[in-house]
């Protein structure tokens, strides 16, 4: 790209690389303008939806937790605001994790790597630790003099507080990942007194060690080293993706400028490395696109600024299409194309994803039935000729109390119910709140059923059903009227003809 | 393929001398981490021949160096039996000592009586009466509602306790089935006889005059037992003849031969053999299979 865009490449030293690069530290000096803005309210938006999250209350009734945001995995249950998802129903979070990443895949062909830039977690804690350091320890030059200095009294102090507001930082972001396990009032409190479960306090170690390392000491090489996604964006950029870009056919030649020269004849780029000294990967963007960049666009702010100085037009760096330079050196006007084929495809899937998931949640049932047959014996012959087939219902009630259900079956004539260990009508079952209730049901058929034009093979298709139980002022509805919630077909098997 | 080591000359490292067409190896020293975690796993390797069990040992017999930790992997698994049997003990006690009904009455008791009686059964009853208690020819079905000795709680507990015919316990649970033919009781053409008269009762007979021959040997000597009405008696085990439940089977030639040679079919007892606990948790998960009669009446 640097090539194509008239740079030469620095002539690089006719010596083998060693195979290891040795980290050279960064020092990102502070900058202010739009994007440093955006990017810290991003950060107080970020930072607040996932420390505030697990304190949020919402009423789900006596027989639940009144936690918004509750992944309960003891009790196999997820909580998230109105919805709740019971273990067999994972593929919600399937359908969640899709769409982020559609929407991630939507966006960076867009506006290329914003995700990287602005929001994510690695990008967010980095430049939290490092305006924690800034605070300590002064802006980019005298951290430079500082790291230099010998170890003196100012330089222990310094260093130390930097670190042991990194490690409180580091700690409480660990801590508040727990919460999102657990009643989070009574786990603060249980944590706070050395009551909580070991797996919480490892859990915070865990994290808090992970966000100090990655934060506060790896930074940039999360991203270039360890992330697959710098490597997977590439395929995702073409060349009306917005990127964050040096138009170098408008800063080239560059050179130091004094004031009250000429411009003719030169580039607007005045050599000032200011777009270099504020990156927090330690690139120069008038290299052109690089792997390392996570385009934070703070080059842009900080360019914007000399330029405001120097007294030539904003946007030296700026957000670019690769079609735009090639575009002005053809001398056509460029209209940014955000409808394109790409575009339109992760889109439209985004539509159905999201169409998918509603339909699924909305017609979510509260009750669900699963009936199993039981295979030895296949069918029991009793003493008047009749036969027996057994089954397993599984009722789950989903709903906040409890509930009562009538058996009923449909596809035998004359069939006769039986539960063992029953007591009481031997119909009627009763799952409490919240519950999974697993019964034994035996259906008895007598001779004279056995010969019905259903049987083929000595096999019939019923169908099991839950139905509404008869409410007190209605009376005994009979079975036509109830309506029914749940139901399940299965075979019911006889002995094979003689 | 191999000469003598060489400097490589664009990293400035030996080589090792091991030449493969033209590509050379470099003698580059071990990843320091990786030597001294090598390093490490010598000296744990060695403290746990001290801490652990290791060594076969041959002193006069095969033994092994035991480990100053004195740690035995069989020694805990003991030990964790042990819990588990003692964690049990608290309800099989209960289960000991409360009545039948006491127990399916109480969920817990049921619960557990359900798990150990399916997991007893398997262990100790599949063997004859089939894994889902199905039954053989001789061997009867558990789910079904005829039963020749009872299906009450208690009747089943008794039959569990005491076995059938089971000559080493005085209580079994005793009766005959001679060989009417065999013990020269009856004629080959009087057995035919009876057995033409069982049949009519599914509607199978054929010759009207065997039947009618066949009803007054019934009346005189089978009655006493299977009854009158054939419908047979569960104190002596007698089998109703009447019903579509057939232990040996219900077509002619097998019941030829259980009339002329008798049945005496052998049920263990278990008292003594399993835990009452067991037995009675047996009884229950039997009871609950589906042909499980209700006490008294």
């Amino acid at each position: 790209m640097a090539g194509a865009a008239g740079t030469p490449l620095p002539p690089q030293p006719n010596k083998a690389a060693p195979l290891y690069q040795k980290r050279i530290k960064i020092y990102p000096k502070r900058v202010s303008g739009l994007f440093r803005n955006v990017k810290w309210v991003v950060m107080l938006i970020t930072l607040g939806i996932y420390y505030i999250t697990p304190w949020l209350r919402w009423d789900r009734g006596p027989s639940a937790p009144d936690q918004a945001v509750l992944l309960d995995l003891p009790n196999r249950r997820f909580y998230i605001f109105f919805i709740e998802i019971w273990p067999q129903e994972i593929y919600y979070l399937t359908g969640l994790l899709i769409l982020s990443a559609l929407a991630l895949f939507l966006v960076t062909s867009l506006f290329g790597r914003v995700w990287c830039g602005y929001a994510c977690p690695q990008t967010v804690w980095t430049d939290l630790f490092i305006w924690v350091e800034r605070l300590v320890q002064g802006d980019r030059n005298k951290r430079m003099r500082l790291d230099k200095a010998p170890w003196r009294l100012e330089k222990i102090a310094k260093k130390s507080i930097t670190h042991g507001i990194w490690l409180v930082i580091s700690v409480a972001t660990g801590g508040a990942w727990v919460f999102y396990f657990a009643d989070a009032p009574t786990l603060l409190s249980d944590l706070l007194q050395g009551d909580a479960p070991m797996a919480a306090y490892i859990a915070i170690a865990a994290l808090s060690f992970t966000t100090y390392s990655l934060g506060g000491l790896m930074r940039e090489q999360v991203c270039t080293y360890m992330c697959p996604w710098p490597r997977i964006q590439g395929a995702m950029f073409d060349a009306d993706t917005y990127l964050v870009s040096y138009k170098a056919d408008r800063g080239e030649p560059r050179g130091p400028h004094k004031q009250g020269e000429s411009w003719e004849g030169r580039g607007d780029c005045i050599d000032c490395k200011a777009c270099v000294t504020v990156c927090p990967v330690g690139i120069d963007i008038r290299d052109g696109p690089q792997l390392e960049c996570i385009q934070c666009a703070l080059c842009v702010d900080a360019c914007n600024e000399i330029m405001d100085r120097v007294d030539r037009p904003r946007g030296l760096i700026d957000y670019e299409t690769l079609a735009m330079p090639q575009a002005r050196a053809e001398g056509r006007e460029t209209r940014p194309k955000l409808l394109r084929g790409r575009t339109i495809i992760y889109g439209l899937s985004i539509l159905l994803t999201m169409a998918i998931m509603a339909y699924g949640l909305l017609t979510r049932s509260d009750l669900d039935l699963s009936v199993q047959q039981d295979r030895n014996p296949l069918y029991v012959l009793l003493s008047d000729g009749g036969v027996r087939n057994g089954y397993q219902l599984k009722i789950i009630n989903k709903a906040h109390e409890e509930r009562n259900f009538i058996i009923a079956i449909k596809g035998l004539d004359g069939y006769e119910l039986s539960r063992p260990n029953h007591q009481g009508p031997v119909d009627v079952v009763s799952v409490g709140p919240d519950a999974q209730k697993t019964i034994r049901l035996y259906v008895a058929l007598p001779k004279e059923g056995l010969n019905a034009s259903r049987f083929r093979d000595g096999e019939a298709q019923i169908r099991i059903m839950l139905r509404q139980e008869d409410d007190q002022a209605s009376g005994d509805l009979g079975d036509s009227a109830r309506p029914v919630l749940a139901s399940q077909n299965i075979g019911f098997r006889t002995p094979p003809q003689r | 393929m191999s000469k003598a080591p060489d400097k490589d000359e664009l990293t400035g490292i030996d080589t090792t001398g091991h030449d493969w067409d033209g590509i050379t190896e470099l003698d580059n020293p071990l990843p320091r981490w990786w030597l001294y975690m090598f390093y490490a796993s010598i000296v744990i390797a060695i403290l746990g021949w001290i801490w652990y069990p290791s060594w076969p040992i041959w002193v006069g017999e095969w033994t092994y160096s035991k480990g100053i930790a004195g740690f035995s992997k069989r020694a805990e698994v003991t030990a964790e039996l042990q819990r588990v049997a003692e964690g049990r003990e608290v309800y099989y006690q209960q289960i000991r000592e409360q009545p039948l009904e006491a127990v399916i009455n109480d969920p817990q008791l049921l619960r557990i009586s359900m798990a150990g009686g399916a997991a007893a059964f398997g262990d100790n009853c599949a063997a004859c009466h089939g894994s889902g208690a199905q039954g053989f020819v001789g061997f009867p079905n558990l789910n079904d509602d005829a039963w020749l000795w009872g299906g009450t709680l208690s009747d089943i507990y008794q039959t569990l306790q005491h076995g059938i015919r089971w000559e080493a316990d005085y209580e079994t649970r005793l009766s005959v089935m001679q060989g009417y033919l065999a013990d020269q009781i009856l004629t080959r053409n009087e057995v035919s006889d009876v057995v033409d008269y069982v049949l009519s009762f599914h509607d199978q007979a054929e010759d009207e005059a065997a039947v009618a021959r066949g009803q007054v040997t019934f009346e005189q000597i089978c009655s006493a037992c299977h009854g009158a009405d054939a419908k047979g008696m569960k104190e002596l085990g007698a089998p109703n003849l009447t019903d579509a439940i057939w232990l040996y089977g219900g077509d002619r030639a097998t019941i030829y031969e259980t009339v002329a040679n008798g049945r005496a079919g052998v049920m263990p007892a278990w008292a003594g053999r399993l835990d009452d606990a067991t037995i009675k948790q047996l009884a229950i998960y039997v009871h609950s299979l589906g042909g499980g009669q209700d006490e008294a009446n």
